[in-house]
């Protein structure tokens, strides 16, 4: 790292942490971008985050989570709390382009600083989120927002990457999606903490919640009935509401149920959630570091010899991993 | 807002140098060492009332295309609207559409509230019916290009290519 990094990541993290805007969406985008002063500034910045509730919203394409999303700002400003958003839609796999139309739910905000809203590509991602998401979720946590809601790209059945970042994870379904085999399925409605049947004023909401009720409550297995391997892991028992984004319906008991989950104990340090989230943020570092000394010119000609060997079948993957991880070990 | 962040935790070690934060501010390019080549981020957005978007959003699908990052936000924006968003996501290009006359009132407050808030320096373009008679007053507003009826999307993707500075 350079001093001139070095400098900018200081003047730039305290300059977010005491409340400027520009600098913390300075710093947003040195996060996207992976620049050595986003790395400077995370690793001054990492130790007064923590003390966010970040929540994953996620749900398929047109379920309405902007719209939920914009309705959930209202109640948690109207609470006097702060709240930023990171709204995450797709990159193009063809061109790398990308439309981030996100924010036309959540314009009403103009004039309020205690809202910060910023749209992120997915930028080749595959998960629901984008690399950095979690990177830049930490940063607004360090500038002292109360509430971080992340908007995945629509998903399908699962994209469940938001779960590892959260410490609450909102799944929406839109009604009629389906019948009981849909909510039986394994992915993404078992990383539910709360599940949301949004477009409740629509015919079939009603039915759609119980159906999931029924298979994601009820006949979930309680606890002692997992037989003989105590630690195993156990399905969640999300709640299941009904809310209309579009008129605040049933928007403020969700706010409760947020709340309610987060002081259930199941959100501080040591919960498995931050667990999770630490150890994916460790171990993608290193990924990227083993990337980066690969791609090193010292390396760059050997990989790419092996890959193509492995291409031309000439080589099995497993060894050509093999070869170049000792390369990392050797320095 | 709630009480921010303990402050004096991160001013250990910081840097003394004098021109360090007004350069960032003002988008220096020295601040993040080199340039990458990630996409080139666009604001589209429509201030005022008309409720014509379809060229707006043909424009941000175009760019879109063309490999850029573009946030829409929407019809009926207020310029402080426009302003919070071109802030808060960082853009390298503010697009604004008018199709309803009011560009010489709208298009200045865009610009003026930029330069408030540190943005000064990012490209701002103005598409739309706007008369020719009032290209020279919006350029003195800030306004780098203006795109008339019959533009391609080409010629705003390599207008915009050419001339916004990404930010590292």
């Amino acid at each position: 790292m350079t001093a001139d990094a070095a400098r900018w990541a200081a003047d730039l993290s305290e300059a977010a942490v005491a409340g400027d805007r520009l600098a913390l969406a300075r710093l947003l985008t040195a996060v996207e971008n992976g620049t050595p002063v986003a790395e400077a500034a995370l690793r001054r910045l990492y130790a007064i985050a923590g003390r966010a509730h970040l929540v994953g919203i996620t749900g398929p394409p047109g379920s309405g989570k902007s719209t939920l999303v914009a309705a959930l700002i209202a109640e948690v400003r109207a609470a006097g709390r702060s709240v930023a958003v990171i709204a995450v839609d797709p990159s193009s796999p063809i061109t790398g382009g990308a439309l981030l139309g996100d924010r036309v739910r959540m314009q009403a905000y103009a004039s309020d600083d205690g809202v910060f809203i910023r749209s992120m590509a997915s930028r080749g991602h595959a998960g629901g989120l984008a690399p950095t998401s979690t990177a830049a979720a930490a940063v607004l946590d360090a500038a002292g927002f109360d509430l971080i809601l992340v908007e995945t790209v629509g998903t399908g059945q699962s994209e469940v990457e938001v779960a590892a970042m959260a410490d609450t994870t909102v799944v929406l379904e839109a009604p009629e999606m389906g019948d009981e085999v849909q909510a039986i399925k394994a992915g993404l409605l078992e990383v539910a903490d709360i599940v949301v049947v949004n477009k409740g004023d629509k015919p079939g909401a009603q039915r759609t919640a119980a159906q999931l009720r029924a298979m994601l409550v009820a006949s979930a297995p309680r606890t002692g009935t997992t037989g003989s391997a105590p630690d195993r892991p156990r399905p969640k028992r999300p709640d299941v509401m009904i809310t209309t984004a579009a008129t605040s319906a049933g928007v403020p008991e969700l706010l409760s149920a947020l709340d309610r989950h987060r002081a259930g104990g199941r959100v501080d340090e040591t919960s498995a959630a931050r667990l999770v989230r630490a150890e994916t943020q460790v171990f993608a570092i290193v990924a990227q570091r083993i990337r980066a000394r690969l791609g090193d010119p010292a390396h760059v000609v050997d990989t790419a010899g092996l890959i193509g060997e492995v291409a031309a079948h000439r080589l099995d993957p497993y060894s050509a991993a093999d070869r170049l991880l000792g390369k990392v070990d050797g320095g | 807002m709630t009480p921010l962040g303990p402050v004096e935790a991160l001013t250990v070690g910081r840097s003394d140098h004098p021109d360090s934060i007004g350069a960032w501010r003002a988008g220096h390019a020295g601040y993040d060492g080199p340039m990458t080549d990630r996409p080139i981020k666009v604001l589209i957005a429509k201030p005022g009332l008309d409720g014509h978007d379809r060229g707006a959003k043909v424009l941000a699908r175009g760019l879109r295309d063309e490999g850029f990052e573009v946030v829409y936000t929407g019809l009926r924006q207020t310029p402080e609207m426009i302003a919070t968003a071109a802030l808060q996501e960082d853009v390298d290009v503010v697009g604004l559409s008018i199709l309803s006359g009011a560009h010489m009132t709208l298009v200045p407050r865009v610009t003026r509230l930029l330069a408030e808030r540190g943005m000064g320096d990012v490209l701002v373009t103005v598409g739309g019916i706007i008369p020719d008679v009032d290209g020279p007053a919006l350029r003195e507003a800030g306004v780098a290009e203006i795109f008339g009826p019959g533009t391609t999307i080409a010629q705003v993707a390599d207008y915009l290519r050419a001339n916004a500075r990404p930010r590292a």
